[in-house]
């Protein structure tokens, strides 16, 4: 048995992917560390003495200009809805109907003015929100944030207003309920969920909006419409519905600005512009130009409006408004001040003096957040970050002189004025730089990546396909499809470790593993291409193909991904109906036609064929019964989650309470009832191997723990009084004890994983090479368990001939079924352990689980002893498994959505504090993938389960039979030692059954990532796509390697069972 | 003779798919209000009588199967008893198989038992009219080369075809559309018409394309 081989061609076929993987997320993944600090009004970054004397009171950093501020967001207000165009004699829909603004802008000059707004990606609402704020570019995965809520943890500009006792007012999308709870002065939120909604949410902002500007009791005011938005996305902009929903905000717009006073600055914005079609989500250039429109009643601009309106970058908005407001710049902002709104009404030279100093700040305050930035995160290229430092601090130095001169009056206006002006550009550029470097690396898809990610993934799959259709069991084939393949990736890295040793560039660790992986591919392909694959029957493979293929299909869609949990079930039991109607059609399950039939045209059915419905009933049963465990999305609002998800401690009734908790621990001690006459049957149990012993006593003890777990974890706080130190001790006590258990069941099984129990009757112990040939030398032991006899290979023709006359036996209990029996034995521990980490009565599903594997493995087996090589595992199978799997990630209350995370796993027995963040992490991973971890453990057993359950039913009728036929028979049922005895095939079955399980989670992984590329700009790519995504690949990452850890569990027994018979050789 | 018997199926199976048209359209002119979506159940009613009764009639006019041989009157009706029987069976069946598929198992209980119905109607009251309440004529005709007239041929496709529109017709359930038509049972019972029409039709023109395979063994 080659075991290295195979477990080293599964690992590189994983390292391929994890390969992919990595590069598309760097693409695809825009990540950036949140920092936890804020700005204040005493931080040392104020301007020069002279001029902070001037600050009048209530302002912060620069003097206040105005008192209040309305902030109208009009949600996808694209440039081209706001410009108005006169000259245009017949608009379309969306065209010209703000003629309220230009009127504004066209009158009133000085007091008005549009401008184009340049959204950055993704624009996505929520996240531009974050942006608008917070002056930063949110990115998908803002890292230290907190992933149950949506709360915006960063500094912000609404922070900053309520430090500063402003009163701020909201009314409009939800949206912001959720990212600013518990800071507004007073609220109207409308529901945002409904996009074919266009009014819900503007009627009622409408009906709120004028009483509340009339009523004074405000200092900002936010309104954010959504109807355009909604408008977009059900009509598209070129609708007349859209004309009519401009034409209200036009209106809107003329009664607010009648209510304004003279000290209340207007701000009118869209967040992100939208496509043709309605949708934004992305980067081009329509979705990224949306407008602004600054208006206020007093005069604001010196100079005349440029002919075409200046584009000015979203986060500009926010140093500009929170310094016109006099509070400080949100500590992340990263925006420039629109300068032309800080020159007040003086001659030039004081003008540019003002604008000086606002811009002052805004460096210092950029400069120090990029200071603590890169003390935080690398991400930022270093040599470029020392540029800027110098950009920085030569305009400062310089500002510093200038002040010094103007103050002395050692200059005369127009030299001054030059000196201003390039002063003032110094600063812009430097605040312009470090916005671009920033942008750079935190707010662009890395498209090449991407696409290069999603090739190696779609590669591998494909490797994975060619390589489980060869014929592998010769050296010849690890050779040239491992080794070389191996050889060419390991040089490719060196190549390139080396070129970069030569140009001293920073080494991408994932740029160099990506070029090796893809090399090693070519590699595989180029090796692969002389050897001929075997002919695979292509329209058997159509129908759990198909059913593969409904599934990929399903990823594109947001309807599908979000009722995955009902796709999964619907898809697993139409896979095992269509496998029975097919083994049906096929003739399979009746018996052949005897002439007689045949005459009569009738045929009857085996006797398998109850046995197999009765099965198929099962699943179907425990596949429904799973969707009892469900957790919900945001997205289907009439949803309920599940009554079984919460912990038994939030039931008030006691009484159900007491009978939920009796249910799950009864269950709970039936599983391992089970266990155990599972493994009494084959014959398992009898030696007192310190594995067998821990069977015997160590899984009634953990369950005895996990129940008091249970029973001291979901008791009410009170009702223990005086013994409630004791209850702190026992919450942290019984799972650790648990814990501890657990992996000395699991480290036993490393160390010895043999269940066999040997009884030798041979006469002399020295003999000569012995054929252990099974003759049970006592009925007795037939009445308890079956003796699984093993006949040795090397055996010669000759004594195979003598064997009537043999003597000398060894029975082995249990030998036929040892790998299952490690297998089930990890396994029961696993579940233990996941089922510790949910809350109890989810226990109940992980026995639907446990119960639903059981079916499919008998189902699977049945079916291939109706048809099918034992040797190789067929698609169907592999396929039902995986659909299992993500069936139940799903019914162990799951969703790939990261509020639906269950956090409390990570404090099964530890109290509130985690000094690393790896052992949480871990204990999270685990609660959330524990039913990928569980089928991919017991992969194999597809595999093995089959020659476990070859043992026949007439063994058991007929005890009594003369030996010589018990002998014929015996040797028929070797069970699991069938694999041993054609040691390449078994290493070959074992790679085979790695690669095609690899391959079907490689198809669904492909799947979502061609979904996240390709609807990179879909309304819903934030909220699902990405999510999805990041949950499939997390999935796959675990999946794979507990498939490693399975298959090599499976190998370690091999080897122990190869000691074991070189000892008994011995004796 | 063959020619001719693949003339009488077609001519048969178009009766059928004019007679589901009709049961969609006719009702309209009695009914004020009577739409296939709106009044759903209704039509799934009406449809299921009209296509049993019509291929009871067609039955018993055509007799596709000429091989039975007199038979007493008592047998007949207890004949008529067990086709009344597997067919309640049957449509209990498929309410629970649609049920474990996923189908609400209380609300909406009478959409989908009509739906049930309307299953079994394409399928099962086809093979009772065909073979009889005999079980192991209904297995060896479902499965390959177990036909042995083009009725039977037909009866395979259009069964087929009947439950693939069904299970189809799940699909679009969980799109964000917000159709009429998306609400449970009516996409599943318009996917199993359209199915079981689409089957009506492909049947003779599949015979037709094969004549020439298909050989029936005789019995």
């Amino acid at each position: 048995m080659q075991r290295w081989p195979v477990l080293l061609f599964l690992a590189w076929v994983c390292f391929l992917f994890f390969a992919g993987i990595g590069l598309f997320m760097s693409g695809f993944l825009l990540t950036r560390i949140e920092l936890a600090s804020s700005s204040s009004c005493a931080d040392p970054l104020l301007p020069p003495p002279w001029e902070r004397q001037g600050l009048p009171p209530g302002s912060c950093w620069a003097p206040q200009r105005f008192s209040k501020a309305v902030l109208v967001i009009i949600d996808a207000l694209h440039f081209e809805f706001a410009r108005f165009n006169p000259a245009k004699t017949s608009p379309l829909p969306y065209e010209n109907k703000l003629s309220f603004l230009h009127h504004l802008a066209t009158s009133q000059p000085r007091h008005a003015r549009l401008y184009r707004f340049r959204a950055d990606p993704p624009t996505a609402t929520m996240q531009r929100i974050k942006g608008l704020t917070t002056g930063s570019l949110p990115t998908f995965i803002d890292v230290g944030s907190n992933f149950a809520t949506y709360a915006i943890q960063e500094d912000n500009l609404l922070a900053q207003l309520v430090q500063n006792g402003r009163r701020v007012v909201f009314m409009g999308d939800d949206t912001w309920e959720g990212l600013f709870p518990k800071k507004f002065f007073r609220s109207y939120f409308f529901p945002s969920f409904n996009v074919k909604d266009l009014h819900t949410v503007d009627d009622g902002i409408l009906q709120h909006l004028y009483p509340t500007v009339d009523s004074g009791e405000w200092d900002v005011l936010i309104a954010h419409f959504l109807g355009v938005d909604h408008c977009g996305h059900k009509h598209g902009p070129d609708h007349p519905e859209m004309a009519k929903k401009l034409t209200q905000m036009n209106e809107m717009l003329r009664s607010l600005v009648d209510h304004l006073g003279n000290d209340t600055l207007l701000l009118v914005a869209g967040d992100h512009g939208m496509t043709e079609t309605g949708d934004h989500g992305g980067d081009s250039e329509k979705e990224v130009n949306a407008a602004l429109f600054v208006y206020s009643k007093t005069p604001l601009f010196v100079t005349v409006p440029p002919e075409e309106p200046e584009a000015i970058p979203q986060v500009n908005l926010v140093p500009t408004v929170a310094l016109l407001l006099g509070v400080p710049i949100p500590y992340s902002n990263i925006g420039e001040v629109m300068a032309e709104l800080f020159s007040g009404d003086g001659d030039a030279v004081s003008a540019a003096l003002q604008q000086l100093s606002v811009y002052h700040i805004n460096a210092k305050q950029v400069d120090r957040f990029l200071h603590s930035y890169s003390l935080v995160a690398q991400d930022l290229p270093a040599e470029q970050l020392q540029h800027l430092q110098q950009l920085f601090s030569s305009a400062v130095e310089e500002h510093t002189q200038l002040l010094a001169q103007v103050q002395g009056a050692t200059l005369v206006p127009p030299e001054l004025e030059s000196r201003l002006g390039s002063l003032i550009s110094r600063f812009q550029l430097y605040l312009r730089e470090a916005r671009a470097l920033c942008t750079q690396s935190w707010a662009r898809f890395h498209l090449l990546r991407m696409v290069g990610g999603c090739t190696l993934i779609a590669t591998s799959c494909l490797l994975c396909y060619m390589a489980s259709e060869l014929s592998a069991s010769s050296d010849s084939f690890y050779r040239s499809c491992l080794l070389y393949p191996l050889l060419w990736g390991l040089m490719v890295a060196l190549l390139l470790g080396l070129a970069h040793a030569f140009t001293q560039e920073g080494l991408d660790l994932l740029l160099v593993s990506s070029w090796a992986a893809a090399a090693s591919q070519l590699g595989f392909f180029w090796h692969w291409w002389g050897r001929h694959p075997k002919q695979a029957p292509w329209l058997g493979l159509a129908f759990p193909m198909g059913i593969l293929l409904f599934r990929c299909g399903a990823m594109f869609s947001d309807s599908f991904v979000v009722a995955e949990a009902r796709v999964a079930p619907f898809l697993l039991a139409s896979l095992v109906m269509l496998l029975v109607g097919k083994l049906h059609w096929d003739g399979r399950l009746t018996v052949p036609e005897g002439p007689k039939q045949q005459f009569l045209g009738f045929s009857s059915y085996r006797r398998e064929i109850w046995y197999l419905l009765c099965l198929v009933a099962m699943l179907l049963i425990c596949v429904r019964l799973s969707g009892f465990f469900h957790q919900c999305r945001e997205e289907i609002p009439q949803c309920r989650p599940s009554l079984f998800l919460s912990p038994l401690a939030s039931l008030r009734n006691t009484r159900a309470k007491n009978l939920f908790y009796l249910l799950c621990v009864v269950l709970l001690a039936g599983l391992v009832y089970a266990v155990r006459s599972w493994l009494r049957h084959y014959g398992n149990l009898n030696s007192s191997d310190p594995l067998v012993l821990f069977v015997r006593w160590g899984f009634p003890l953990v369950v005895l723990c996990i129940a008091c777990y249970w029973a001291v974890a979901s008791s009410a706080d009170d009702s223990l009084g005086k013994l409630q130190e004791l209850v702190q001790v026992a919450v942290v006590a019984f799972p650790w004890a648990v814990y501890g258990l657990a992996s000395m069941g699991l480290l036993l099984l490393l160390c010895n994983p043999m269940t066999v129990f040997a009884k030798d009757t041979r006469e002399s112990p020295g003999s000569i090479v012995t054929p252990y040939l099974g003759v049970p030398t006592s009925e007795v032991d037939f009445l308890h368990v079956i003796p699984q006899i093993y006949k040795r290979m090397q055996e010669s023709q000759k004594s195979r001939l003598e064997r009537g006359s043999c003597r000398a036996t060894v029975a082995a209990y249990g030998l036929g079924s040892v790998y299952s029996a490690a297998l089930v034995i990890a396994l029961t521990l696993l579940g233990f352990l996941l089922m510790l980490l949910h809350s109890e009565r989810l226990s109940l599903a992980f026995l639907l689980l446990f119960l639903e594997a059981f079916v499919l493995l008998h189902i699977h087996s049945r079916a291939r002893g109706l048809a099918g090589d034992p040797f190789s595992v067929p698609w169907y199978a592999v396929i039902s498994w995986l659909l299992a799997a993500s069936q139940f990630f799903y019914s162990t209350g799951h969703q790939p959505i990261f509020p639906a995370i269950h956090w409390n796993a990570a404090f099964v027995g530890f109290h509130l504090d985690h000094s690393t963040n790896l052992l949480p992490a871990v204990l999270v991973g685990a609660n959330t993938f524990a039913s990928h971890i569980l089928f991919a453990v017991g992969c194999p057993l597809l595999l093995l389960w089959p020659f476990v359950c070859e043992m026949p039913s007439s063994q058991k009728k007929k005890p009594k039979k003369e030996p010589r036929e018990e002998l014929q028979e015996v040797e028929e049922h070797m069970m699991e030692m069938r694999l041993r005895e054609s040691p390449e095939k078994f290493s070959t079955a074992l790679l085979q059954l790695g690669l095609k399980y690899l391959f079907v989670l490689g198809t669904q992984l492909l799947a979502c990532v061609c979904a996240a590329m390709i609807l990179r700009r879909h309304l819903m790519v934030w909220k699902v796509f990405a999510p999805k995504f990041l949950f499939e690949s997390l999935g796959f990452v675990v999946s794979s390697i507990c498939l490693l850890l399975g298959i090599s569990l499976v190998m370690r027994v091999d080897c122990a069972v190869s000691t074991w018979f070189n000892q008994l050789q011995l004796r | 003779m063959k020619e001719a018997e693949i003339r009488r199926l077609l001519a048969a199976n178009l009766l059928c798919v004019f007679t589901i048209i009709l049961t969609a359209v006719v009702p309209s002119f009695f009914w004020d209000g009577f739409t296939v979506l709106g009044t759903h159940l209704a039509w799934l009613c009406i449809c299921s009588v009209c296509v049993s009764t019509l291929n009871i009639i067609l039955h018993l006019v055509l007799k596709p199967n000429q091989s039975h041989k007199r038979s007493s009157f008592a047998h007949k009706i207890s004949r008529f008893l067990k086709c009344c029987i597997y067919f309640f069976m049957s449509c209990i069946l498929f309410h629970a198989i649609i049920v474990l598929y996923g189908a609400p198992l209380i609300e909406s209980v009478t959409e989908t038992f009509l739906f049930a119905v309307l299953l079994s109607t394409f399928t099962t009251l086809q093979c009772l009219c065909m073979l009889g309440p005999n079980v192991q004529a209904w297995i060896r005709v479902f499965s390959k080369n177990g036909a042995m007239s083009i009725w039977e041929s037909s009866l395979q496709i259009t069964t087929i075809c009947s439950i693939l529109g069904a299970w189809f017709g799940a699909f679009p359930i969980p799109l964000d559309w917000d159709r009429p038509w998306q609400v449970w049972p009516i996409s599943c019972s318009l996917g199993a018409t359209f199915g079981y029409m689409a089957g009506l039709i492909i049947a003779p023109l599949w015979i037709h394309w094969n004549r020439k395979q298909l050989t029936y063994k005789s019995r």
